[in-house]
């Protein structure tokens, strides 16, 4: 059935004023730019908080912050960078953004739904906040290990729990949504096969999402009732068992990791094809990857376990389905490097993020090899070199793709192109400062340097020092970012419709895009990266 | 047609002689890297010996990808002006068979390794053994029978020497039944097999001495021995490597390893007089 229907709608891009971005808007697109601000306004947030570690621990001693402060600040630090920048940002801003247009469609299948996923963000993210200030924030990490959790000031740790269960269900709410749209709401003759990468990523995290974090959400109220009313499931004191609640943890956990990569390397798939004016390599390949790396992600949560107490037989076989997960990760590299190849490469700011995520996750992907080896693990487990390892994943890997698709899409949200030489200057400054913030903390973690103190042996001094002028680095590089997305939203060059002359669907409308995202019927498009082989419109 | 074949057969030897090159870089800097601290228990050579063929193939992979990253960048970058596309490749299955081939096959040799550096370490021999646990304090609320495992050093002989260890918010106790003997400070003797018999009673803590290469959870509830054999005489940090609260980063001793001779005179000097 071809969708012919005229629709009368307002085609003025312009549509409304800015205060859509206030209201519960059921437009796919303010609600990806709504997810996109506060998550970086969160960014921001998490990004002091790290300033504030660094500060710490840029003297041996424990000199800056108290104790308790120190441990809320670790704790904040990480959940809001986890569930309040990363996953609402890579999942929901471009999930909701994009995938409409990749699907042919007009908006996600379920806009109301859509909407309240978007706004249980902002009262979780501001009572985790608040929490600092009405009796202290939780102090147990991110993990919030029983007994320790069950043991620290219990209204902090309840507002935790709280607001982690209200981001879970948005998350959750985001997944079924994605799931459908893309299944259900495709353009008539639009096979699964034609579909952008970054689809195919979508539906294998959002099966991760559906599948995981019910899982996560059960244990926090089981860990709430322990707190509030004396249950036992995870206090060994009075019968409970503290490993039970690391099991069921980390069975979300680890495909969380998967929620904040997998949508990166969507991302990712879809700007090399169009800088490099090439088609994505080994499509066939990369899907298959994906759905490989979706089941392996299920099965390998005890890697996280292996100096509590687990059964050999168990770290066995962690080690060994944590290791094949390279595999299909090791295919969707080459096939990147096989698309830049031969190329004719626009090395631009967009091009820069996306080829640095490539050497950032590269080192974050053999270090997680390393850190699957029973063997190996038992040494580091719990240092720096693991802190190392995981920011390489998440920071080098997928914020570096959020970067690098606001410099890619930025002229399709707005109609405005970024400043180039500010984008360059942003890129140096993050890479440089990247690199030496978590680059020495691999040596630190093999040294004995735990992760999680505000104190250490004096000679691992140096290496801090270097480690938080790092911090200092990447905390600048954030202006020159700051200055160009703001002031480009004015003054910046205008783009067109299609600057990068892409294939994708998203591009041939008109940038910003009408409200019905096209002005008429859905264009058919059976090669979204036929760059050579489909005529391209200069 | 005779112009393609010589290309082919000169990317052949090309890609050949980088990736023997990259081999031996590879295999040189995984002998040489200098990155951990000094071994001083049995298991730390077995250890290292792991870590340097990981950094042997990391080397290889690392250098491997970015330098063809770096040199696509500067190769293929696109002239200016230059509106055209680039080449229309959408794939090659033989190549993509090669390269899942590959990882997998990498993979699975550091998986093989792996469980054999972790059987000489001791990691699987059979844990809950009966002398071990009937070795364990009977007052022991809520332990069960089950008494887990860290990671050991050679599995079979039994330990020459028993430490019972307490980790509580900030300490580690050590109490010598040998002797009676209880102090805040590890002592031990040089190349006889400790055994650790830890438990923890408020929340979890974790046993690390990285110059040993061992480290190991104490979860209330769960009693967990861990044995090493030290071998350098020395002494060594003994950390918490798990957030137990606010002084977690103060959770640190020593282990002070003797000669045989030392390590009696600390016990008979130490030992409480019988009254």
């Amino acid at each position: 059935m071809e969708s012919t229907t005229q629709l009368p709608i307002s085609l003025n891009p312009n549509h409304g004023s800015w205060l859509r971005y206030l209201s519960f808007s059921l437009d796919h697109k303010v609600v990806g730019i709504q997810y996109m601000v506060t998550g970086f306004l969160f960014y921001l947030v998490g990004g002091v908080l790290a300033g504030m570690i660094r500060t710490e621990l840029a003297t041996p001693i424990s000199d800056y912050l108290s104790r308790e402060i120190y441990n809320e600040v670790l704790t904040m630090h990480g959940t809001i960078m986890i569930f309040l920048w990363i996953v609402p940002v890579v999942n929901g801003a471009f999930g909701n953004y994009l995938i409409p247009f990749y699907v042919g469609a007009r908006d996600m299948a379920f806009p109301r739904l859509n909407a309240v996923a978007f706004w249980m963000i902002p009262p979780a993210g501001l009572l985790l906040i608040a929490s600092f200030f009405i009796g202290g924030a939780s102090q147990s990490g991110w993990t919030a290990y029983p007994p320790l959790s069950l043991r620290t000031p219990a209204l902090g740790q309840l507002i935790w729990i709280f607001s982690v269960l209200l981001l879970g269900g948005s998350s959750i709410l985001g997944g079924i949504n994605f799931i459908v749209t893309i299944l259900k709401l495709r353009r008539p003759g639009l096979k699964m096969m034609q579909l952008p990468m970054y689809c195919w990523a979508m539906l294998g995290t959002s099966i991760l999402v559906v599948l995981s974090t019910p899982v996560l959400a059960g244990t926090l109220v089981m860990l709430a009732f322990d707190i509030v009313a004396h249950t036992g499931f995870f206090n060994p004191a009075i019968g409970g068992n503290a490993v039970v609640y690391q099991h069921l943890f980390w069975f979300y956990s680890h495909p969380a990791v998967y929620i904040m990569v997998l949508p990166a390397f969507g991302l990712v798939s879809e700007i090399l094809p169009v800088h490099a004016r090439k088609p994505l390599f080994g499509y066939t390949t990369m899907v298959y990857s994906i759905l490989a790396i979706v089941f392996l992600g299920l099965i390998v949560w005890a890697h996280h376990m292996f100096t509590s107490g687990t059964p050999p037989w168990m770290r066995l076989f962690f080690t060994i389905a944590t290791s094949f997960i390279a595999v299909p990760t090791g295919i969707k590299f080459f096939n990147w490097l096989a698309t830049l190849w031969g190329g004719k490469i626009a090395l631009n700011s967009a091009m820069l993020f996306a080829c640095a995520f490539i050497v950032n996750f590269v080192l974050g992907g053999i270090t997680g090899v390393a850190l699957a080896q029973v063997p190996f693990d038992i040494h580091v487990h719990d240092t720096y070199f693991v802190v190392a390892h995981f920011h390489y994943i998440v920071y080098g890997g997928t914020v570096f793709i959020i970067f690098s698709s606001i410099y890619h899409w930025y002229p399709k949200f707005t109609g405005r192109m970024l400043n180039e030489p500010l984008g360059i200057l942003h890129f140096v400054l993050t890479f440089v400062g990247f690199n030496l913030c978590f680059g020495p903390q691999h040596w630190l973690g093999m040294n004995g340097m735990p992760r999680r103190v505000s104190e250490y042996d004096p000679q691992f001094t140096l290496m801090n020092q270097i480690s938080s002028v790092g911090a200092l680095l990447m905390a600048l590089s954030t202006l020159p970012f700051l200055i160009n997305v703001i002031h480009s939203a004015w003054r910046g060059r205008l783009a067109g419709d299609n600057p990068w002359r892409a294939l994708t669907p998203e591009w041939l409308t008109s940038s910003p895009p009408p409200v019905e995202n096209w002005a008429g019927a859905a264009p058919h498009v059976e090669h979204p990266y036929g760059y050579g082989i489909v005529e391209t419109t200069p | 047609m005779n112009w393609l074949k010589t290309l082919t057969l000169r990317a052949s030897v090309i890609t050949f002689l980088v990736s023997v090159g990259l081999i031996l870089v590879g295999l040189v800097v995984g002998q040489r890297v200098e990155m951990l601290p000094v071994q001083a228990s049995v298991n730390a050579p077995v250890y290292d010996e792991l870590f340097r063929v990981l950094f042997s193939i990391a080397t290889i992979l690392f250098l491997g990808i970015c330098g063809l990253l770096v040199y696509s960048l500067v190769r293929f970058r696109r002239p200016a002006g230059d509106l055209g596309d680039g080449a229309a490749i959408e794939d090659n299955l033989p190549l993509e068979i090669v390269w899942t081939a590959i990882p997998a096959v990498v993979v699975l040799f550091v998986g093989l390794y792996s469980y054999n550096i972790y059987e000489r370490m001791g990691g699987m021999a059979p844990l809950a053994d009966h002398s071990v646990m009937h070795a364990m304090p009977a007052s022991d609320p809520g332990s069960g029978d089950r008494v887990w495992g860290g990671i050991s050093t050679v599995s079979g002989e039994s330990a020459e020497l028993t430490v019972d260890v307490t980790a509580l918010q900030f300490a580690f106790i050590f109490h010598y039944p040998i002797g009676n003997i209880t102090t805040g400070e590890l002592h031990v003797p040089e190349g006889e097999r400790v055994e650790l018999r830890m438990k923890a009673n408020d929340v979890i803590h974790a046993f690390w001495v990285p110059q040993f290469r061992i480290k190991q959870d104490i979860i209330p509830g769960q009693p967990t021995v861990l044995t090493f054999t030290a071998n350098r005489p020395g002494t060594y940090p003994i950390i918490c490597a798990e957030l137990c609260g606010p002084y977690h980063g103060g959770m640190r001793t020593s282990v002070v390893v003797h000669d045989r001779g030392a390590f009696d005179q600390w016990l008979t000097k130490n030992t409480p007089p019988v009254v």
